[in-house]
């Protein structure tokens, strides 16, 4: 065997070093304790979670993963095993995901609120009506006379579903395909408020998005809140244990009796953007719950306040 | 928006930069530990294979073997065009809990991020190196032989002269590693500090308007890339004096 | 030690084409054997058969009286590890002139010591002695094909191949070259067989003469009666310039 070249040296210990620092890096990480929480984009995006998620992660020593996603990907995600616990808001598909057995102990644990966006010139003229129905109905008289666009996220988010169930109000599906008025974005909620900024469009879109990128967008203004069909609430829920045995049943419990604390839901008013809150506290605001679709609010309380 | 807007964007960026973000140092180091595994496990199993692939002779009489190797060809380019996402979606599959290989634990890691990278790494190591020893002049070999080589030697003298051609193959699968983004985002995840790179770190920084951190990005994944051309061609320009 | 050479009814054919129709010649140890002939006769053809790099159509080879029948990689190696070969056109690898000329030592397991000093010695030989550390593209076409010169030697090959050696040479490389040649023959230190297409050359150098025409091998005899007696009527020809290649 002839000697090796220097050449082939360095090699031989770059692939030492990588393949060392990629299996000792998976060790430590797989060692220490961590939570995957399944959620929405907004509760990432908007910043809340990254503000929360220390204060927590201190105390427990716990990490927390979070993959922020699409609400139906979120529970997608927690179905399959491979989350111990959601944060999403979509009423609907979060009722599917427990009565089928996938999650447990679903809480309210706030609400922020929706409301719609548009140009100043408003040619559909919906601004400062609190009738969320109305001021579509509006949108899809002036877009049929070609005088106005709607955008869609058309990516089954929260957002989405919301806006879909309005139209549906109406007695509407619309599809691109349908009408000229209603584009298929396809795409996040940032991306569409930049679409309507461009086309002059109208969007149903959550606040916290609107004021994270209301200085980028001089085109468009408020037009329409304060529907109580615009208030979006976010639960949490637990993967069942049963039958979910491989996941972190405890520090999920304890994640939650943070969020839900006199201490966690202060924390979550506190968090401010442009010196608006984003996020309303719903947790221990019982008839508030029950009013958004959270019926068993007081027994999840009690049960995760007695939880040890 | 206009020129003066994009001038203080990067400005801020750069500025941004310079701070040293604790956040961002760490995320580069992940993007730089995930693609350069890969891609040092790419080549370790692209290049050898692409050296057997260019190497060995195809002229066999038989028409099976010459339709043998166009098909392997035409796979292989194939695959060295493989979209990102498709990968990461096949990945994700396999690694989730329910899928066939859930019990490995590796979904949301950086591991899967590597096995993606490696998928798209490896036809892309091995087709360049294809190309590289098939450029080589064909003397070279016989040169070898005459002088009392074995085919494996002279597969060897052959691999020597293509050195330029196999660093090519490396820089090449680090530039489609590094800039990839669609498939490990599906398959790691974007776990803050977990599996997010430079890349995922920019999707998302836009996704919220944060075009100054998005921008920061960019320019150390420029900055990144950038080095490592220099030293392709450094490289190049000793070779070529001769 | 060298090795004697035998062809007989040697032929390669492709598809369209006879290259080469029915060769026979021996070529005893330590001869200068010299095939002459024009552009396209079929000189490299030949060659490369003899460097067992092609397979013959049809015929036998013989080294040391034994015949090549097998070939299997293992039994070339075996073989081509007694010749040296210098191609017409001058092929190195892209590397300094020391690596090049060392290249059938390492490969033979030689230890670096002996390498040194037998790479300085052939170096010498073709006078590029102090090019150890040059990269073989800084070299004059003329210096260039001196390497090949050397790799081809620095094994101390039993059979030296040589294909057009001086070709595309200067007078004073080529004669350079020469003088090695006829050194080897001298000290009777290989078996030497190389082509060309230069007459003065074939006259200067060979024991044997042997003129190749359309692939056909027309006449062998020693320099003194192919080009003052010739027995055929085209070597006649060749000789005389009526043939123009
Ligand atoms: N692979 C090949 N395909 C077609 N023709 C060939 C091939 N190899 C050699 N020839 C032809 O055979 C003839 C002899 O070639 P070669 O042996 O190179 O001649 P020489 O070395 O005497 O100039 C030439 O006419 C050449 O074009
Ligand atoms: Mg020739």
């Amino acid at each position: 065997m002839r000697r090796l070249s220097k050449t082939q040296l360095v090699i031989v210990l770059l692939v030492f070093v990588f393949v060392t620092v990629a299996i000792v890096g998976e060790y430590f990480l797989s060692r220490s304790r961590r939570l995957v929480l399944s959620t929405t984009t907004s509760t990432w995006d908007s910043g809340l979670l990254g503000y929360l998620l220390p204060i927590y992660e201190q105390r427990y020593d716990v990490k927390v993963d979070v993959l922020h996603v699409g609400t139906g990907q979120a529970l997608q995600i927690a179905q399959g095993g491979d989350a111990d616990l959601v944060l999403v808001h979509s009423k609907e598909l979060e009722l599917n995901f427990t009565s089928q057995g996938y999650g447990v102990h679903r809480i309210g644990v706030m609400y922020n609120d929706f409301i719609i966006i548009g140009p100043p010139s408003d040619l559909a003229g919906i601004r400062g009506l609190t009738n969320a129905t109305e001021a579509f109905r509006r949108i899809k008289t002036a877009g049929d006379l070609g005088n106005v666009i709607f955008v869609s996220r058309a990516d089954k988010s929260g957002t989405n579903l919301l806006e879909l169930k309005i139209w549906s109000l109406l007695g509407l599906t619309p599809k691109n395909t349908t009408y000229s008025w209603y584009w298929e974005a396809k795409t996040g909620m940032g991306n569409v408020l930049r679409i309507c900024n461009e086309k002059l469009g109208y969007a149903l879109t959550d606040r916290a998005t609107w004021l994270s990128f209301k200085n980028e967008l001089p085109n468009l203004k408020v037009l329409v809140q304060n529907d109580s069909v615009l208030f979006n609430p976010y639960s949490v829920i637990l993967v069942n244990p049963d039958r979910y045995p491989h996941r972190n049943h405890q520090d999920a419990v304890k994640f939650v009796k943070f969020l839900i604390s006199v201490e966690g839901q202060t924390l979550i008013q506190d968090f401010k953007k442009e010196g608006e809150t984003l996020f309303y506290p719903l947790a221990r605001d019982v008839p508030k719950a029950v009013e958004l679709g959270f019926e068993n609010q007081q027994e999840e309380l009690v049960w995760y306040d007695s939880h040890t | 928006m206009t020129m003066y807007v994009f001038l203080e964007s990067l400005f801020n960026a750069l500025r941004l930069f310079f701070l040293v973000n604790p956040d961002v140092l760490d995320i580069t180091l992940l993007t730089l530990r995930v693609s350069g595994t890969a891609v040092l496990l790419g080549s370790i199993a692209g290049i050898p294979t692409g050296a057997y692939l260019g190497l060995r002779e195809w002229r066999g009489k038989k028409t099976t073997i010459r339709i043998v190797n166009l098909i392997l060809r035409s796979i292989i380019n194939t695959f060295m065009g493989l979209p990102p996402v498709v990968v990461g979606l096949v990945v994700f599959l396999l690694l989730r809990y329910e899928g066939p290989l859930g019990f490995l634990g590796l979904v949301f890691t950086p591991t899967a991020m590597i096995i993606t990278q490696l998928i798209l790494v490896i036809p892309i190591t091995i087709g360049v190196t294809i190309s590289a020893v098939g450029g080589v002049d064909k003397a070279i070999r016989e040169k070898a032989l005459s002088l009392g080589a074995t085919n494996r030697e002279a597969a060897f003298a052959v691999l020597k002269e293509a050195k330029i051609g196999l660093l090519t193959a490396v820089i090449v699968a680090f530039g489609a590693a590094i800039s990839e983004v669609g498939g490990i985002m599906i398959a790691g995840g974007n776990i803050w500090l977990k599996t997010s790179t430079l890349t995922t770190e920019i999707v998302d920084a836009v996704q919220v308007g944060e075009y100054e951190l998005a921008l920061t990005l960019g320019v150390i994944l420029l900055a990144i890339a950038f080095a490592i051309n220099i030293i392709l061609t450094i490289l190049q320009i000793r070779e070529a004096k001769h | 030690m060298t090795v004697s050479v035998e062809v007989q009814s040697l032929s390669k054919l492709i598809p369209q084409k006879t290259l080469l129709r029915d060769v026979n010649f021996g070529v005893e140890e330590s001869e200068v054997f010299v095939i002459i002939g024009p552009n396209g006769a079929g000189k490299t053809t030949l060659i490369r058969l003899l460097d067992l790099l092609d397979k013959p159509s049809k015929g036998r080879i013989k080294f040391a009286n034994t015949e090549i029948k097998d070939y299997s990689p293992e039994n070339l190696v075996k073989w081509r590890r007694k010749f040296g070969m210098v191609f017409q056109r001058t092929v190195l690898f892209n590397a300094k002139v020391y690596d090049n000329v060392a290249y059938g030592l390492k490969i033979r397991g030689t230890d670096d010591e002996t390498i040194e000093k037998k790479v300085k010695t052939v170096l010498k030989l073709v006078r590029l002695s102090g090019f150890e550390q040059r990269h073989v593209h800084t070299l004059s076409g003329g210096e260039a094909q001196r390497v090949a010169l050397a790799q081809a030697l620095v094994i101390e090959p039993e059979l030296l191949l040589l294909d057009e050696p001086t070709a595309n040479l200067d007078p004073a490389n080529a004669m350079l070259i020469e003088e090695v040649i006829l050194n080897i023959a001298r000290e009777r230190k290989a078996t030497v067989i190389m082509t060309t297409h230069n007459m003065f050359q074939a006259k200067r150098l060979a024991d044997k003469v042997a003129l190749l025409l359309d692939g056909e091998l027309i006449e062998t005899d020693t320099p003194e009666i192919f080009f003052n007696q010739p027995k055929d009527p085209r070597t006649l020809a060749f000789i005389e310039g009526k043939i123009f290649f």
